[in-house]
């Protein structure tokens, strides 16, 4: 049997720079067979290989849907990652995936979304917006809200703009610090709680993003009354094997790459409120 | 019940001549540096005969033993933990062709049959774990599958307990349960060996052996009893995760930056311990590049690394990682605790940080901890207070 820890060859198909240090990658398997085969849910992730560098474990953006090709969008932080920004259209990687557990979205059918993120925690949520404005039906009232620390941040303001303009979707963007020419807000993205309209009996939180924002998310919707197993968070830790074996994203009882990346903040909370856990 | 033999001491040779007859390459306890370390066997005068070893915290040395026994001695730094998960193994390379494609090779582990004498009740319980955690789950890995299917375990009841063993707090020996192929008991003049796989009941039938006499089996039943008298540590009583979970602030954490050298020692000797680190090694040429695992630790600042930040960036809380997670959330993760008792993490830790103590002091209120003075505190968690759970900050504040 072959180990769930070797990478497939993937080819980049695509790539574009988001800001300095962001970036977008579109990625196909080589293999017609291996793409073919390959599905995801909103949320999950993928390892990204790059030979001598290492793996990184990197969130899916692409919808689901889309079977030619996965996206991913990455920030330069380390090496791996920063060489992963310098490949081209035609170059070479390897691949495995996707791993975890992602968003819920058949349980969130019939809800009010609200959907926090703060900087690139925006990329794992981006697949989650874009399978409910397929089946928007589906869904009560969608409240988008992004936070950046600086405004030089905020990237895919098109795709705002475009998500702004469906029915019953409302987009908020804040920055805790914005430049002059910044139309949106200055300030935490707790500030919007209190004047969007969902139903706190009937609805769904999902928040991705720094975990000193999520804590302030999650106190402020428990004050609004939304109970802990309505809210759901992606989390991060360090990965290098992605199938819980390797010991480093433990987070309480939970490996994140296995029992996660989303875990309902009933699961976690008791290990959220503690510096170092 | 199972027909017990008896192998006379001097035919044990034979036990190794029948193992490495029937294909397995023998491993067993030798002593090296000094230290007990399982190599390859194949004479009875490369066991440690009439070796002993006395154990405390931050302490372990042989001694001279005035009996002629094999197994006169409680645990060396490692057992079998190496034969399973490879301290650092290869697991794929990856070949980049001069179009620039890629090619990615599995790396086949090495295994050949091997036969292990002398595995102890604690390291046949760890092996169960690391079971759970490498092969029952929805990526069983084939590394550690091949080496674990390759494994002929003659396993050694315990007749005597260091003073750093609890085995009997955590349930797992002295006696050995499960597990293995073929058991041990040593006596002065002999082994009682009782089979337990077919494979064993093979290897037994080819050995000359006699019916264990009555008289035999008590004096390995002494033998165990003994071993289970000699073991004066205790857990605390009660629920460990529970424990753990109300003391993740307990002001005791802090006292472990005075003393915890954040060596992994701990986690090095620990027979569960898995935590790993993946590596990639370019050859010189740039063209392959090796994809390998290396054990980790919770203890490196860099295992809780993530895009700028070490999540567990102090000492304190790097040991409450490792110490909440084998007693505490271990518990949730594999339906059960994490230490099976072999006190290694005590003896081989360079400044004695002693396992046993930190939980008795972390089961003590904080309120009651703060108010003792510290020579008032328990030794030992047989006279600890109740574990009591404070309030949790349930504000989502930070707590420092």
């Amino acid at each position: 049997m072959t180990s769930a820890l070797v990478p497939f060859e993937a080819e980049v198909v695509g790539c574009k720079d988001e800001t300095p240090d962001m970036f977008s990658l579109q990625l196909r398997f080589t293999d017609p067979e291996v793409q073919a085969a390959y599905r995801f849910s909103m949320g999950q992730f993928n390892m990204l290989y790059l030979p001598g560098m290492g793996e990184v474990p990197i969130s899916i953006v692409s919808d689901p849907d889309e079977r030619e090709m996965i996206d991913h969008t990455i920030r330069k932080v380390g090496s791996v990652t920063r060489n992963l920004g310098e490949l081209r259209v035609g170059d070479r990687l390897g691949l495995r995936g996707p791993y975890g557990r992602g968003w819920p979205t058949e349980e969130a059918e019939g809800t009010d979304l609200v959907i926090v993120t703060g900087g690139l925690g925006c990329a794992p949520s981006v697949s989650l917006i874009e399978y409910v404005l397929h089946r928007r039906g589906r869904y009560g009232r969608m409240h988008i809200i992004q936070g950046v620390k600086h405004s030089n941040d905020l990237i895919w303001r098109e795709r705002y703009d475009a998500w702004r303009q469906h029915p019953d979707v409302e987009v908020y963007l804040t920055a805790d610090t914005g430049d002059t020419l910044w139309p949106w807000h200055v300030g935490p993205v707790t500030q919007f709680f209190d004047r969007i309209d969902f139903d706190p009996a009937r609805c769904s939180v999902f928040i991705c993003g720094p975990e000193g924002m999520m804590r302030a998310v999650i106190k402020a919707m428990r004050q609004r009354q939304v109970p802990e197993e309505r809210i759901w968070l992606s989390m991060e830790r360090n990965m290098h094997c992605a199938i819980g074996s390797c010991g480093r994203c433990q987070l309480g009882p939970k490996f994140v790459c296995r029992d996660g990346p989303v875990f309902t903040c009933r699961e976690l909370a008791p290990y959220l409120t503690h510096r170092g856990v | 019940m199972k027909v017990r033999h008896f192998l006379a001491r001097d035919r044990f040779q034979t036990l190794l001549d029948r193992l490495v007859e029937a294909g397995y390459e023998v491993i067993g306890p030798r002593v090296r540096d000094h230290a007990i370390l399982f190599e390859p066997l194949s004479r009875v005068e490369q066991l440690p005969e009439g070796i002993t070893d006395a154990q405390a915290p931050g302490h372990y040395r042989l001694e001279r033993s005035d009996s002629g026994r094999f197994f006169d001695w409680a645990t060396g730094p490692q057992a079998i933990k190496p034969l399973t998960f490879a301290p650092r193994e290869t697991l794929w390379r990856s070949e980049r062709q001069p179009d620039g494609r890629l090619v990615f090779r599995e790396q086949p582990p090495e295994a050949q049959p091997t036969a292990v004498i002398g595995v102890r009740a604690c390291d046949l319980a760890a092996l169960s774990i690391h079971d759970r955690h490498f092969l029952n789950d929805a990526h069983p890995d084939p590394h550690y599958r091949e080496r674990r299917r390759n494994l002929f375990l003659v396993a050694v009841n315990c007749m005597r307990s260091a003073t750093t063993c609890f085995c009997t707090a955590t349930g797992d020996g002295p006696r050995v349960q499960h597990g293995f192929d073929l058991a041990l008991s040593e006596l002065d003049d002999g082994f009682v060996m009782e089979a337990h796989t077919l494979e064993g009941q093979a290897i037994l039938d080819a050995l000359e052996t006699t019916s264990a006499t009555h008289d035999q089996l008590e004096q390995v039943e002494a033998g165990i009893e003994r071993a289970t008298h000699q073991q004066t540590r205790r857990l605390p009583e009660g629920s460990l995760p529970d424990m753990l979970q109300a003391a993740v602030d307990h002001p005791h954490w802090q006292s472990l930056n005075d003393r915890c050298l954040t060596c992994g020692n701990c986690t090095a000797v620990c027979p569960t311990c898995f935590c790993q680190t993946h590596v990639d090694q370019l050859s010189l040429d740039g063209k392959t590049s090796e994809h390998g695992r290396q054990w980790g630790s919770c203890f490196d600042p860099d295992h809780s690394y993530i895009h700028g930040t070490v999540i567990r960036a102090e000492r304190p809380q790097r040991y409450r990682q490792w110490l909440t997670h084998k007693f505490g959330t271990w518990v949730e993760q594999y339906g059960r605790s994490g230490c099976v008792g072999c006190g290694r993490c005590i003896a081989w830790c360079p400044v004695g940080i002693d396992v046993i103590e930190e939980l008795a002091a972390l089961s003590i209120a904080p309120e009651a901890a703060l108010s003792k003075a510290p020579d008032d505190a328990p030794a030992l968690a047989t006279n600890a207070a109740p574990a009591t759970t404070p309030a949790r900050p349930t504000d989502g504040e930070d707590t420092p």
